[in-house]
């Protein structure tokens, strides 16, 4: 079963005051950006160029496109050289989700049930319309946190915990929506 | 070097998120129905302590403070949040969570992350004509904390602010704990 909530608390912890104490706080949702424009750039190869030459240029890349253009080319630099911290961070977790629900199929006591208890009740047994709503609900959060400038880890987490304001702005206007969403939507 | 810490540090939180069941999606779905708490006095409380021993490690000195990344508040964070929230719920996914719980095999959080990298494209192009808009005009402070962080405008100028943090930290805990396993 999942740890007790003040061991989960102290683990969370411990993630995020590690990843600062390190390197910079946690954060997610920048690399679904990066994953999308190293895909782009296999097709356009003139998405993201190497710029040398200018002097006041830090990351020594830029992109025609202003998003990943942004920051002196930061996520122009993350799609031309994808071995770096944010996206090995990212990859780890996804490697880690396939192990630990490699060891989570074989016990018996936890099996992982591909449609939720609360999809079955609501909208019966259609996998199908499950994905719909997840791939749906992909689209508009990774729109929100693109927008916000952050997710659950680099907002809510990160933030809240260097006590930023955005960072209490951000989980007060998401949970403020998601809370009615939950009860209206799965309602028991 | 960094990229050895960024798979040892992704390897754990990946890890710890599927041990307190942030990659399960009906704990997500119990926090924000409020009929299982467990998960909301877990990310409090985590929240809590991390910012107890992130400002006592502030205040002695033995956390660089130029690791610190304070993000800029504007129109678009309440309404990025509020989208983000909505999709939250209806998935029962959030990025990072969507993540570890794809890797595990779930077929709705691989097919929540094709939505997420198609909804990430789609601001990417729109951007540019975003920029100018209010969306992006700054309100309580812009780059604001409540506490000296070295790289923010701090809105407690007390030289003791730093120290009001931990206590808020610790206050936090404390709800946490109080809080019921379930509210409905």
């Amino acid at each position: 079963m999942y740890w007790h909530w003040f061991k989960s608390g102290c683990a969370l912890a411990l993630c995020f005051l590690l990843a600062i104490i390190l390197v910079k706080p946690i954060g997610v949702s920048t690399q679904f950006v990066i994953v999308d424009g190293i895909v782009l750039s296999a097709f356009d190869n003139q998405l993201v160029v190497a710029e040398k030459s200018e002097g006041n240029v830090i990351s020594g890349y830029r992109s025609s496109n202003a998003y990943l253009n942004k920051s002196n080319g930061k996520y122009a630099k993350a799609i031309a050289e994808p071995l770096n911290y944010g996206l090995a961070f990212v990859v780890s977790m996804l490697l880690d989700g396939f192990i630990g629900g490699y060891f989570q199929k074989k016990s018996t006591d936890n099996p992982i049930k591909q449609l939720p208890d609360f999809h079955e009740r609501r909208f019966g047994h259609s996998r199908p319309f499950r994905y719909a709503i997840t791939f749906f609900s992909g689209v508009i959060v990774l729109l929100g946190a693109r927008l916000a400038g952050g997710c659950t880890s680099g907002h809510m987490m990160s933030g809240m915990m260097q006590t930023a304001v955005s960072g209490y702005a951000f989980a007060l206007a998401a949970f403020a929506i998601a809370i009615p969403t939950a009860i209206l939507v799965y309602r028991q | 070097m960094e990229i050895v810490i960024a798979v040892i540090l992704g390897t754990l939180f990946g890890f710890v998120l599927q041990r307190i069941g942030a990659a399960d999606p009906e704990k997500i779905t119990g926090m924000l129905g409020l009929t299982d708490l467990h998960l909301m006095k877990a990310i409090l409380s985590g929240i809590g302590i991390a910012s107890f021993f992130l400002f006592l490690g502030l205040m002695s000195e033995w956390i660089d403070a130029g690791h610190l990344s304070i993000k800029s508040m504007y129109w678009g964070v309440i309404v990025g949040g509020a989208m983000l929230g909505f999709g939250w719920a209806l998935a029962g996914f959030c990025p990072g969570t969507g993540i570890v719980a794809a890797g595990a095999g779930r077929m709705d959080a691989v097919f929540f992350l094709i939505g997420g990298l198609i909804g990430a494209g789609i601001y990417t192009i729109f951007y540019e004509s975003l920029l100018g808009t209010w969306l992006f005009e700054s309100v309580l402070g812009g780059k604001a904390t409540l506490a000296t962080t070295g790289s923010s405008t701090a809105l407690i100028t007390a030289d003791s602010s730093q120290f009001y943090a931990m206590l808020l930290g610790l206050m936090m805990v404390v709800f946490a704990r109080s809080l019921p396993e379930r509210l409905r």
